[in-house]
């Protein structure tokens, strides 16, 4: 496979961290560099068009498209770029596809970068969707390095989504809201991981309504806070028919962190089921004590249990 | 190997100090089954903690080779050989069995290689290996990755805090089969902390520890017919217990 054109080391680097990506993908692709559109590769069954008025891509998938994946990473390393995209996926009925986003920000100067996007899935009938969103941040320039997405989905019937989003590092500010409608038999599956340090902020909100019956969700969250950082949690889920709803916020806070969780479970409809679960605390004195008798220094356990706990 | 040498350890209770193991001498030599035994409440527990460094000891000192290990911290002790098996296992999020069993054998085991210290100890390893060490692992099960972790650093002291509670019967008969097995083929000194009647039978020595102090330590033919025809009998103690102290 040939290398990706257009784009540098640093460049390199930072989609290798958001999207995995060492050469160019297989399946469908649109790499975005600095505020331009660096590499696109149309499939047979996945068109990617930019949209005509304002920044933003059209993600096209043709109905019963199966077993493919698109990638869609955006990278900034330009200090002091500002950018709002609106990308738009559409998933066709009976599709059962992989789509992989994620954001890379190396800033080096002086000046904020910011990426701001909107994604908007409409994910057609029994169609099957994996979305991966990961987060990275680097360069020790005073510039910060800020995020904000905002993603909606709207699920027609049967359809099902698992939706994986990650932060681990280097984002110095993030305000990220979720919001999903489900119709009848759809079902949402979030899973979100994110640590923070320094002074960093991340807030990350969820609303999710259960419309159609037997529709279903879970949300998951676990998050680390460390140093001087903070971390709002808020998780909405209304049930709106007959439908089970779940959410689910486990943090560790650490040092001078902050963390706070809000989740908010709305019945409209008897038959709606709906649990919410969200735990703060540090990490247990006797894990730490029980990777010490495995021979790890305190560091070394309090990384371990960390690691694990985000994987 | 390990001398345990005046040891006493007192907490602090309203104001005043509540001395738990007092002035209390043990050696463990080279490559011995030892089982300590004796009424809850004596000071077992905490005796085993004090020699993993978990608490430190009010007076006293312990020697574990040619090291005083006294002010030593729980890292320094396991590197230069100390193992211990909590009573009650530890439960963490997100870590699996697999990394727990790579992180006590400091390499990076294979799934194959680590899956022989789960077999070892009852479970079969393919289940278990990918699974979290979380509240969806019972009880028994918690305890048998535990003192797989401790088989996989193959110390030359390992010690184990009542490894039989919280194991169902039938695992039992396993679990006595794995501290056989361990007695055969460990390199190392075995300390255990135990009730029961079929460890103490495999011992070489015996140690009755009460009231935080030894009060009978030898062989195990010497001691225990001891325990079993006495009103110390370890059977008898425990259902003491039960019978609503």
């Amino acid at each position: 496979m040939a290398d990706i054109g257009n784009v540098d080391s640093i460049q390199m680097r930072l989609l290798e961290e958001v999207a995995n990506l060492h050469e160019v993908p297989a399946g469908a692709y649109n790499i975005r560099v600095n505020g331009k559109l660096a590499e696109r590769v149309n499939s047979a069954n996945i068109e990617i068009v930019s949209k005509e008025e304002g920044e933003g891509i059209d993600i096209r998938i043709k109905a019963g498209t199966r077993n493919e994946s698109v990638h869609i990473p955006v990278v900034l390393s330009q200090s002091g770029l500002t950018e709002m995209v609106y990308n738009d996926f559409y998933i066709g009925d009976d599709a059962d596809v992989v789509i992989v986003a994620g954001c890379g920000i190396h800033n080096g100067g002086d000046k904020d970068s910011k990426h701001d996007g909107l994604h908007r899935f409409f994910v057609g009938k029994n169609a099957k969707v994996k979305y991966v969103e990961k987060h990275y941040g680097s360069g020790d320039g005073r510039g910060r390095r800020i995020m904000n997405p905002q993603t909606e989905v709207t699920m027609e019937e049967n359809s099902y989504m698992e939706m994986e989003m990650v932060q681990i590092k280097g984002v110095d500010s993030t305000r990220r809201t979720t919001k999903a409608d489900l119709a009848e038999g759809a079902k949402l599956i979030i899973r979100e991981r994110l640590l923070t340090h320094g002074s960093q902020f991340a807030e990350s909100g969820f609303v999710v309504n259960l419309n159609g019956e037997n529709s279903s969700a879970n949300v998951i969250s676990r998050s680390v806070a460390k140093e001087e950082s903070t971390q709002v949690f808020i998780a909405e889920i209304n049930g709106n028919a007959k439908c089970a709803g779940h959410s689910e916020c486990d943090a560790i806070i650490m040092d001078n962190a902050k963390i706070s969780a809000v989740p908010k479970i709305t019945a409209n409809n008897t038959d709606a089921a709906l649990i919410h679960e969200a735990a703060i605390g540090k990490i247990a004195g006797e894990q730490i004590i029980k990777l010490m008798t495995l021979g790890l220094t305190e560091e070394e356990a309090e990384a371990q249990i960390v690691n694990g706990f985000l994987k | 190997m390990l001398t345990l040498e005046n040891l006493s350890f007192g907490v602090q209770e309203e104001r005043k100090e509540k001395e738990i193991i007092h002035d209390l001498n043990l050696t463990v030599g080279d490559n011995k089954f030892v089982v300590i035994t004796g009424p809850n409440g004596g000071g077992k527990s905490t005796l085993a903690k004090l020699i993993a460094g978990i608490e430190k000891p009010t007076q006293g000192r312990i020697v574990f080779g040619d090291h005083d290990i006294t002010e030593m911290n729980i890292t320094e002790r396991a590197n230069l050989g100390i193992s211990y098996a909590f009573q009650q296992p530890v439960r963490f999020k997100g870590v699996q069995v697999l990394d727990l069993i790579r992180l006590a054998a400091k390499k990076k085991l294979t799934a194959a290689d680590a899956c022989v210290y789960l077999s070892e100890v009852g479970l079969c390893a393919k289940d278990y290996i990918n699974r979290e060490v979380n509240a969806s692992l019972s009880g028994g099960e918690l305890k048998r990755i535990e003192i797989a972790t401790v088989l996989a650093r193959k110390t030359r002291l390992s010690v184990f805090d009542e490894p039989e509670a919280g194991i169902d019967l039938w695992s039992f008969q396993n679990l006595i089969s794995v501290f056989e097995r361990m007695r055969e083929t460990v390199q190392g000194s075995i300390l255990i902390i135990s009730h029961q009647e079929r460890i103490l039978n495999i011992a070489d020595e015996i140690v009755v520890i009460a009231d935080g102090r030894i009060t009978n330590h030898g062989p195990k033919e010497e001691i225990l017919p001891g325990l079993l025809g006495t009103a110390s009998a370890v059977d008898a103690c425990s259902r003491f217990y039960k019978g609503g102290k």
